[in-house]
């Protein structure tokens, strides 16, 4: 991973932007509400939704706790399907793999289907550097890929855009008449569409699952479009996270009611396909499929005992419809591909903490995302457990306007806190310091962390003159 | 009668002691002895959720030493009881003696609304109070102790009092700990959500069940003016107007 792919660093620059757009602020908020109360609706009509819960997550586990297992019986069965596998441990060899197959297939374009694993490892580029069109065929990611701009939510990655915006960048870059009605706009995109899949020599997929039993590569979707990519050219490329496998394919039954309903509140997405090896005699389809097995950090998860959950997640989104945090800074605050609460936690492990220190402290813990998680990752403890791997890892900058770093701060609190004769004169002091400040028993304005943090947005109590501890004493006596 | 140790948490100590001898009152009233151990500090959330785990754990072991006898020990506080019922343990996994002691607490750990409704059985406090009033759900409260019908039976159960729902009232409020200074623009962003939704609802008051959620909402009316109120639950159980 390149250094300057990641900018988590710079959550607070982009999340202010976000909070200062008013049109973006109601993108956001309409639309991660929308896909909550549709997927309220549709997990009401399922009788023993939270089972499902409780069996995703145990199989999950299975899957990851025997992960090398799994991913070989994967790969194998793909192999026996007449698949192609390759393995990866990091992106740029995905990208070098996945390169040299479409070279090798005569191919100048590429039609993709959406995935995020071809985000994550910044497949655009390489192919682009390697002379190769790569287009985007999910009209989400088309209008993000005509913007230059990462997706900003998991399943709707274009979350972020208007009408208006998608109308203006289809007009730069197609050449189309300007229009609101998202009829005309997904007719124009259809029609610019067409016209590359039937000229794509090679299709590229990501995979919402991975069937060990059967070697078999599950991708489901609303617009067709993957459907084509992956069957109308010749050859078929599936990028798959090694964490995407399920052992049988029996255990589908139970993740798809999951993902749609969890992701969109769909009972099931419009297409679901199975893709397993290229097509046989009489058949349709194409002549090669390719499976390219990408680690790219997933191991690195996979090692610490306690974060390995997060590789059970099966990217539908809920947690970002669910965050309030989210809500107000938007996708790309995150700084890399995945957002959101999942995004807080896997992104520091698949490009390093040290690149996305800031991440897991970007949560108030609400938990909310953990309410709704299909597969029931404790995301709030995972974060938390991600913080104190980072306070280990990397000291905390020193916050602004702060006199002391903040593991000084904490050491000395610490101390105090073990010692209630410290607690008690601290407060003291500090009330009679904070006195200058207050006016009415409130501070309105303080120049250090942390209070000065506080202070920007909203006033802060003055200590109590009589702390409970001294009041104690009369309550006592009666 | 029971007879409960209480734990004013840092914060009910030094910024809320009213809410401390409300908790007093109320359980005083219902009959409850309650004690108050002095030696008493802080449960070492600040630091936990900051990521600073040993200085956590020295100031959640003096928690232990405090109320290793205590039949019963009730905090006016869904986050710190939250620290200790469901944070402790694993907090000292690697630690037998003190994860024995922590979950022997654990069991005796409750959260104030949780424990008159639980434990005391007791809806009806004996209290009356002419207000409208929202009920704002704590995260932790909400979510990791699963404690939303308690307050809500306590409330209604109160003379004189309308209870209002407002829209969204389980979306946190923002606060967060030490999120609100580490984020305080997406804090603040949040909380006025927050009393938007309880204005709208036509509460005059916002009851929650954490001071730091109530410091937090409380901070930012008072910057905006807003004609609205926040209390604590023990504030309004201890009413008798």
């Amino acid at each position: 991973m390149s250094e300057n792919t990641v900018q988590s660093e710079l959550i607070h620059e982009r999340g202010h932007e976000a909070m200062a757009d008013a049109h973006l602020q109601e993108a956001y908020r309409s639309s991660t509400l929308r896909l909550l109360s549709q997927r309220l609706q549709a997990k009401s009509e399922v009788p023993g939704f939270e089972r499902l819960r409780e069996r995703a997550h145990e199989l999950k586990r299975e899957v990851i706790e025997h992960l090398d297992r799994y991913v070989e019986q994967f790969a194998s069965n793909a192999e026996r399907r007449g698949g192609v596998v390759h393995w990866a441990a990091t992106g740029e060899e995905a990208c070098a793999i996945v390169c040299g197959i479409v070279e090798r297939a005569g191919a100048k374009e590429v039609v993709k289907a959406k995935t995020m694993l071809g985000e994550e490892i910044e497949l655009n580029h390489a192919l682009e550097a390697a002379g190769i069109r790569a287009v985007e065929t999910d009209l989400g990611e088309f209008i993000v890929q005509l913007a230059g701009e990462r997706p900003a939510h998991i399943v709707a990655p274009a979350m972020h855009k208007t009408r208006h915006d998608v109308s203006e960048l289809f007009a730069a870059n197609i050449g189309s008449e300007r229009t609101e009605e998202p009829e005309r706009l997904t007719a124009i995109a259809r029609q610019a569409l067409r016209e590359m899949f039937r000229k794509a020599r090679a299709g590229l997929s990501g995979a919402n699952f991975a069937v060990a039993e059967t070697g078999a590569v599950v991708v489901i979707e609303n617009e067709g479009n993957i459907r084509f990519s992956t069957t109308a050219p010749r050859v078929h490329i599936a990028l798959v996270g090694i964490e995407k496998i399920i052992p049988r394919f029996a255990d589908l039954g139970i993740f798809l009611r999951l993902l749609g309903r969890s992701g969109t509140g769909q009972k099931l997405t419009s297409y679901t396909s199975f893709l397993s090896g290229p097509r046989r005699n009489g058949e349709d389809g194409p002549e090669e499929m390719h499976v390219v097995l990408v680690d790219n950090g997933r191991t690195h998860a996979l090692a610490d005992q306690k974060m390995r959950e997060a590789l059970y997640c099966i990217r539908c989104g809920a947690c970002l419809n669910a965050c309030p945090v989210y809500r107000k800074i938007g996708g790309h605050a995150y700084g890399w591909v995945y957002s959101g609460p999942i995004g807080a936690l896997i992104t520091p492990e698949f490009v390093g903490l040290k690149q996305a220190r800031e991440l897991p402290f970007a949560s108030s813990l609400c938990g909310a995302c953990r309410e709704v998680c299909p597969v029931k990752i404790n995301i709030p403890d995972l974060l938390l457990h991600l913080r104190g791997r980072a306070q280990e890892q990397t000291p905390a900058p020193k916050p602004k306007r702060s006199p002391i770093a903040e593991r000084t701060a904490m050491r000395v609190w610490a101390w105090v806190m073990q010692r209630p004769w410290a607690f008690a004169l601290g407060a003291r002091l500090s009330r009679a310091g904070l006195r200058f400040f207050s006016q009415q028993g409130w501070i309105r304005k303080f120049p250090y962390f942390p209070l000065a943090a506080w202070t920007d947005g909203r006033d802060f109590p003055m200590l109590a003159a009589k702390p409970f501890r001294k009041r104690w004493k009369e309550l006592h006596r009666h | 009668m029971p007879r409960v140790a209480l734990f004013i948490t840092c914060l009910g100590d030094q910024f809320f002691p009213v809410v401390g001898e409300c908790v007093v009152a109320v359980l005083r009233r219902l009959g409850v002895e309650v004690t108050f151990n002095p030696a008493q500090t802080c449960c070492g959330q600040p630091a936990f959720n900051t990521g600073y785990r040993e200085e956590a754990r020295r100031v959640a072991a003096r928690m232990l030493d405090i109320f290793k006898d205590a039949e019963y020990v009730v905090a006016p506080s869904g986050s710190c009881t939250s620290m200790v019922r469901v944070f402790y343990p694993g907090l000292f996994s690697g630690d037998p003696a003190r994860l024995r002691q922590a979950e022997d607490l654990r069991g005796r750990m409750f959260e104030f609304s949780e424990f008159l409704v639980k434990v005391l059985k007791v809806e009806d406090v004996g209290a009356s109070f002419r207000r409208r009033v929202t009920y704002h759900d704590s995260c932790h409260l909400l979510r990791e102790l699963g404690i939303e019908s308690e307050p809500r039976k306590l409330i209604r159960a109160v003379r004189g009092l309308e209870l209002v729902e407002m829209q969204d009232n389980k979306l946190c409020c923002g606060f967060g700990g030490t999120f609100s200074v580490k984020f305080p623009e997406v804090s603040v962003a949040m909380a006025e959500d927050k009393l938007r939704a309880a204005a709208e609802s036509g509460a005059e008051i916002i009851v929650a069940n954490d001071s730091g959620c109530l410091m937090h909402l409380a901070g930012a009316i008072r910057r905006r003016g807003l004609p609205l109120r926040t209390m604590h639950l023990a504030e309004v159980l201890a009413k008798q107007e």
